[in-house]
């Protein structure tokens, strides 16, 4: 489903050069929980941006269902990011003075969506905040604030979540109760999940696991055999 | 985003930030309802000065003695440099011209005018008893001067009525002794008070002036009279025929006044009630234009006000947009949600501007200011305009910032927490 095939990202800081991505190939398929590890600086973060369409590759393809997406124009990338993935961040990325409610409605305005609210009610119960929907950031815990960031990101149906450090701001327990929200989504909605962190108990969630430093992949434990052909035979 | 998710959000961000909001609104406010308020000041005043023309008679032709004949203004010395008299008003009266209704003369100096303990400082009119009927001035109480006064040459007064308010409170005036002191003081003559006049509105002369016939004073003041035995005059007034062509009429009397003074170039003015309205609405127009600017300038302030709140309010909402951004939101979607809210704010301020623009302008109408009455006049196409322009403005000054917010990286926006 998704397919990055020898993306190249190279920032420029004053006169150095850093390559964040040098050359990555990776497939994922529908349905999978993958956990993508690194220290900071190692590409993780730069990759889940240009999955995500929040950034764009400067060598490569990326294909999603089929679909080069690295050529799209800001107009089309910002409608396709909007449908076909849902962002959770480290620190929540909850709009202030809105209800839990209004958060995980305010991507489906943007997608003119009717039924606005029935959806969104629906997603909040799906992480079990059916009475939290009425509370606004403040009135929320770290932890429930996590689950509104989760609903959000569910209440488009996307083809995949994209979460960047979910636990990275919450307590160990609560870390585990949003690692098992997230979890069960994989399991009983086969839902497919990119997980970005740089703790091996919550990469544990995940079925699979793709190591990188220094902008390259050094370890992927359980990469589709096409994904490994394209590594073997880089195709540029 | 339909248009009414984009009001909705435009709404919540305004609420949001109450003061901030308040004080954007303020400037917008103050600058709508300075333009309507100064451009119907402005436009009062030329009603005002037009009605106070208009209020001097219908169809008059006013002829005094030129400039260069009356260096130094004021009643007493024009007349010792008049080169007008009462002949010259009786030979336009004489001539047999169809197009003219009637023509009166007069003296004006200033006196003071005492009866009993109360005295005032009045303007004398020596004048005939065809006056009151040029200049459409209505007697309250008692008569104007009347025409066998002016064959006895009577020491007679007719008082206008803050005059007579001033010096006769509470008592009935007619038949009453007024003396009138003339040349500071050095000549006191006892009149008798025939009449008062009704109260005119505007800020008309005619409440402070003292009618006399100026047959009763010729007598007594044999300066009056030029070497030749003219008697002097400061002014002829011309009543043209209602319909008759005044320019052509003025060409008649210049002519006429030439070929008696045996001169080639005028050593009189002569003008027309459209003259002084024509000069009259180009000085109010000019007000009204200079009002106007300076509630255009603090209309300007307040766009700039909203440009500045824009700003400031992308630069503060760099998560908000880059929330919004990762939840789908277009770069036109940006744009829309701070243009709408610019123009939400703007036109917001602008109703609020009209209604208090508006209110202050109903209320300063007919209240004195000093001792002048001020007259406005609300004009649709100021509020159409003022309303426009902060519409206008508002758009304007929502669109730069809201294309900084379309700029703003959604990844470094969410790395701003």
């Amino acid at each position: 489903m998704i397919r990055l095939d020898s993306v190249r990202k190279t920032f420029t800081t004053g006169d150095t050069q850093i390559h964040a991505l040098d050359g990555v190939s990776l497939e994922i398929e529908r349905g999978e929980f993958v956990a993508i590890m690194g220290q900071s600086g190692s590409g993780k973060s730069t990759m889940m941006n240009i999955i995500g369409l929040l950034d764009r590759p400067d060598e490569g393809a990326y294909l999603l269902s089929g679909q080069n997406v690295a050529t799209l124009n800001e107009h089309a990338r910002a409608r396709l990011r909007g449908t076909a993935f849902g962002f959770v961040f480290q620190s929540y990325s909850l709009l202030p003075r809105m209800s839990a409610l209004e958060q995980v409605e305010l991507p489906l305005i943007y997608q003119g969506v009717r039924d606005r609210r029935r959806r969104a009610a629906e997603a909040l119960v799906r992480v079990g905040l059916a009475d939290r929907i009425g509370h606004r950031p403040t009135q929320l815990s770290g932890g429930e604030q996590q689950r509104v960031a989760i609903a959000r990101s569910l209440v488009v149906d996307p083809l995949v979540v994209l979460a960047d450090e979910p636990t990275g701001a919450l307590d160990t327990a609560t870390g585990h109760e949003v690692m098992t929200l997230l979890s069960d989504l994989v399991d009983q909605h086969g839902m497919t999940i990119i997980l970005v962190t740089h703790e091996p108990e919550v990469a544990a969630f995940a079925d699979r696991t793709v190591r990188m430093r220094d902008g390259q992949i050094i370890e992927d434990t359980g990469a589709s055999s096409d994904a490994n052909a394209s590594r073997a035979e880089p195709t540029t | 985003m339909s248009m009414l998710d984009a009001l909705r959000i435009a709404v919540r961000a305004i609420v949001a930030n109450r003061l901030r909001s308040l004080l954007t609104l303020l400037g917008l406010v103050i600058g709508v309802s300075s333009v309507i308020a100064l451009i119907a000041v402005g436009q009062g005043t030329q009603k005002g000065v037009s009605d106070q023309i208009r209020g001097l008679g219908t169809d008059l032709i006013f002829i005094e003695p030129s400039a260069a004949a009356t260096t130094q203004q004021g009643g007493t010395t024009a007349l010792f440099t008049t080169t007008l008299t009462q002949a010259d008003a009786y030979a336009i009266a004489a001539n047999g011209n169809p197009a003219i209704s009637a023509v009166t003369s007069h003296i004006t100096g200033d006196v003071q005018a005492i009866a009993g303990a109360n005295n005032v400082g009045a303007e004398s009119v020596f004048t005939s008893s065809n006056y009151a009927e040029v200049r459409d001035l209505e007697v309250a109480v008692g008569s104007f001067i009347a025409p066998q006064h002016d064959d006895a040459g009577s020491l007679v007064a007719v008082l206008g009525s803050r005059v007579a308010e001033t010096l006769y409170p509470g008592v009935d005036p007619i038949g009453q002794e007024v003396r009138l002191s003339f040349l500071a003081g050095r000549v006191v003559f006892a009149f008798t008070v025939i009449g008062v006049l009704q109260e005119v509105g505007g800020v008309a002369d005619a409440n402070d002036q003292v009618f006399v016939p100026i047959t009763g004073l010729a007598n007594r003041f044999r300066f009056l009279y030029t070497p030749t035995g003219d008697l002097r005059v400061t002014q002829i007034d011309v009543q043209a025929t209602p319909g008759a062509d005044t320019e052509e009429l003025k060409q008649q009397v210049t002519d006429l006044l030439l070929f008696r003074h045996n001169r080639t170039d005028p050593d009189f003015t002569i003008e027309s009630q459209d003259d002084l309205l024509d000069a009259a609405s180009e000085v109010a127009n000019t007000l009204s234009i200079l009002l106007g600017v300076v509630g255009g300038i603090s209309l300007l302030v307040g766009g700039i006000g909203v440009m500045n709140i824009m700003l400031v309010s992308v630069t503060e909402r760099t998560r908000e947009i880059g929330i919004r951004r990762a939840v789908g939101a277009t770069a036109k979607d940006i744009v829309n949600q701070f243009v709408t809210e610019a123009l939400a704010l703007s036109v917001f301020g602008g109703i609020i501007g009209i209604v208090i623009g508006v209110v202050a302008s109903l209320l300063v109408d007919g209240r004195q200011l000093g001792d002048q009455e001020m007259t406005t006049v609300i004009q649709a196409w100021s509020i159409a305009a003022a309303f426009g322009v902060s519409a206008g403005v508002g758009l304007l000054s929502g669109i730069y910032p809201a294309w900084r917010a379309t700029v703003v990286d959604p990844i470094a926006a969410l790395r701003n927490e």
